[in-house]
């Protein structure tokens, strides 16, 4: 039999951390890069005019605030329907339903949605909303395709972070007299609470960079003003990136740049959050 | 107050539950939209039309062939690239790396699964595909080869989050059996915890498998929109146009009703099914595996 010399398998092992460890790094300096990147090239053209002006000379001028409201109009659009309904799906994921043949197809129906590709959500809007409940190219359409696009990332964080509760929480509640929803609410969902909202804050990070969903079901080119009513369609971040980086001939480039920064600090800030509550409650957590 | 105590404990559980279900239904709905508007596109065009390789819907050419090689060749460069860096990054992760660069490595990996496609596809025109033009010297730097590159970033956050979980699963006696028996750590994480984890990496790659085929943003914008038949190694440094991206583009100017627009549906039906097919297969993976384990245990 063949014997190697332990100091073979230390070489290898040497060779195979290095290639391992350059991997890793070759996979995330490009992420800096990419931030970095952008703020330098973006930073310059940030000015009052730019955040609070709107776009004039065909755009290749002015201010992008008609679509920094939209993502914003977007974003809270998409929170009003998707985070009571994924909380509460989650609660009966993690407090009501027992192991059946149904949960389990619930369960398959969740990680299906969550594989969707974004713009078969957009054909569905159109289908649905804009089309058949004839709500046209709005803002109430762009919400709620983002919506459920949402929902299965805040289903599924919410439900961790409820089932992490401990068992005893409950029934020491239960035994003190409480109702199966007052121990819910005042003690389950109190203690999840911040792993859940990291969940809704990262789903809605993902929402608000949505541009294949919004395409036909709310994102409007160009507006001269802002919208009314959630019947009105509305400029977005990632939308208006996307036509003045491709749509939009002899754009210049200081706007396009100023505008991924305004759209990667909007997503940035939402992510620090989320990061920022998860790491304070796993540091104050007694359980 | 009893009464009315229960009376509300009684709604509220009937909403939840009701909340619960709503996950089937979104899935139903959206199989039903698209069939609902995809199907007449078999009334309307001939399937061998369908299956030719000719996609110029203004002459009611709609062969769909060019556009299903094109995702599936912009998605097996994607895979390529990301399979082995995110498993890498996923291994150095979980096994290499001191807690304070996991504490650093993670929060990264996970903003990048946060940026938006359109600002990486933004940055794919404006610094990827020129410099990959004048690196490999091509005609257009907006190629197949460039869609598979930044595809391959976007994939990796999925496979390394995946990957990562499944690696960290692995019962840490399994890796002090193997070192109490003399094995290197890099022999016990080949030999025992990489094949202990093995399901959930194979998860991990179907999941980004499935995210890069559906990708659409980041994709129109590098790969040069081109729907040409793309089967030869040469139509990776070409454009091509995939199924997502032709959605995307088309969809906004046709007229609701035509055939091009339920063409571009039955598109949608075709991409509903084969993330439905690998999302299936994926979490089947992991159930067979479990049972495989509580086989053993029992």
């Amino acid at each position: 039999m063949k014997r190697t010399l332990p100091i073979n398998r230390h070489v290898a092992q040497r060779a195979g951390f290095t290639l391992i460890t350059l991997m890793a790094f070759a996979t995330v300096i490009p992420i800096i890069a990419t931030v970095v990147y952008i703020f330098a090239q973006g930073l310059p053209a940030i000015s009052l005019e730019f955040l609070t002006g709107f776009p004039h000379d065909g755009m290749r001028a002015g201010g992008i605030l008609p679509a920094i409201i939209g993502t914003i109009y977007l974003t809270v659009g998409t929170a009003i329907f998707s985070v009571p309904l994924g909380i509460a799906a989650a609660i009966y994921l993690s407090e009501y339903a027992s192991d059946t043949p149904l949960t389990r197809i619930i369960r398959i129906a969740i990680i299906n949605l969550a594989g969707i590709p974004s713009v078969v959500y957009g054909l569905f809007g159109l289908g649905l909303f804009v089309l058949f409940l004839n709500f046209g190219t709005s803002i109430l359409a762009a919400s709620l395709t983002l919506s459920i696009m949402t929902l299965p990332v805040i289903i599924s964080t919410a439900e961790e972070s409820l089932r992490a509760v401990p068992q005893a929480f409950r029934t020491v509640s239960i035994s003190l007299g409480a109702t199966r929803w007052q121990t819910i609410r005042r003690i389950v969902l109190k203690e999840a609470l911040p792993g859940i909202l990291t969940g809704v804050i990262l789903g809605l990070e993902r929402a608000a960079g949505e541009t294949a969903p919004i395409l036909f079901t709310g994102a409007a080119f160009f507006l001269p003003q802002l919208p009314h009513s959630p019947f009105d369609a509305t400029m977005a971040l990632p939308y208006h990136l996307f036509v003045i980086s491709t749509q939009v001939p002899e754009m210049p480039i200081q706007i396009q740049y100023g505008t991924a920064l305004v759209l990667l600090v909007f997503v940035l800030t939402m992510n620090l959050i989320a990061t920022v509550i998860r790491s304070r409650a796993r540091a104050r957590r007694q359980w | 107050m009893e009464k009315s105590l229960n009376w509300r404990e009684f709604v509220i559980t009937r909403l939840i539950k009701a909340s619960g279900y709503s996950a089937i239904i979104f899935v139903a709905l959206i199989f039903f939209f698209l069939v609902r508007e995809g199907v007449p596109t078999f009334a309307e065009t001939s399937l061998s039309s369908l299956l030719s390789i000719r996609w110029y819907p203004i002459e009611d050419h709609f062969g769909i062939l060019p556009l299903i090689t094109g995702s599936l060749m912009v998605t097996i460069g994607a895979a390529l690239v990301a399979v082995p860096f995110g498993i890498g990054t996923a291994v150095y992760i979980s096994e290499i790396a001191p807690r304070w660069m996991r504490e650093i490595l993670k929060p990264l990996v996970e903003l990048l699964g946060g940026l938006p496609s359109v600002v990486l596809g933004f940055l794919g025109i404006l610094v990827l595909s020129p410099f990959l033009r004048v690196f490999l010297d091509l005609p257009t730097g907006l190629t197949a080869f460039t869609g598979s590159l930044l595809l391959g970033g976007i994939a990796v956050p999925t496979v390394v989050s995946v990957a990562e979980d499944a690696l960290d699963a692995v019962p840490r006696s399994y890796r002090e059996g193997a070192w109490a028996l003399g094995a290197t750590r890099w022999q016990t994480i080949w030999r025992v915890t990489f094949p202990a984890a093995r399901s959930g990496v194979l998860t991990a790659v179907m999941l980004g498998v499935g995210r890069a085929i559906g990708e659409t943003m980041a994709v129109m914008m590098v790969t040069g929109n081109a729907p040409v038949l793309a089967v030869k190694l040469g139509s990776l440094f070409s454009p091509v146009r995939t199924m997502t991206a032709t959605i995307a583009a088309e969809m906004g100017e046709v007229a609701s009703g035509s055939t091009h627009y339920h063409v571009l549906f039955f598109i949608g039906m075709v991409l509903f099914l084969i993330s439905l097919g690998v999302n299936i297969a994926a979490s089947s993976v992991v159930f067979r595996a479990k049972k495989r384990a509580e086989r053993i245990l029992s």
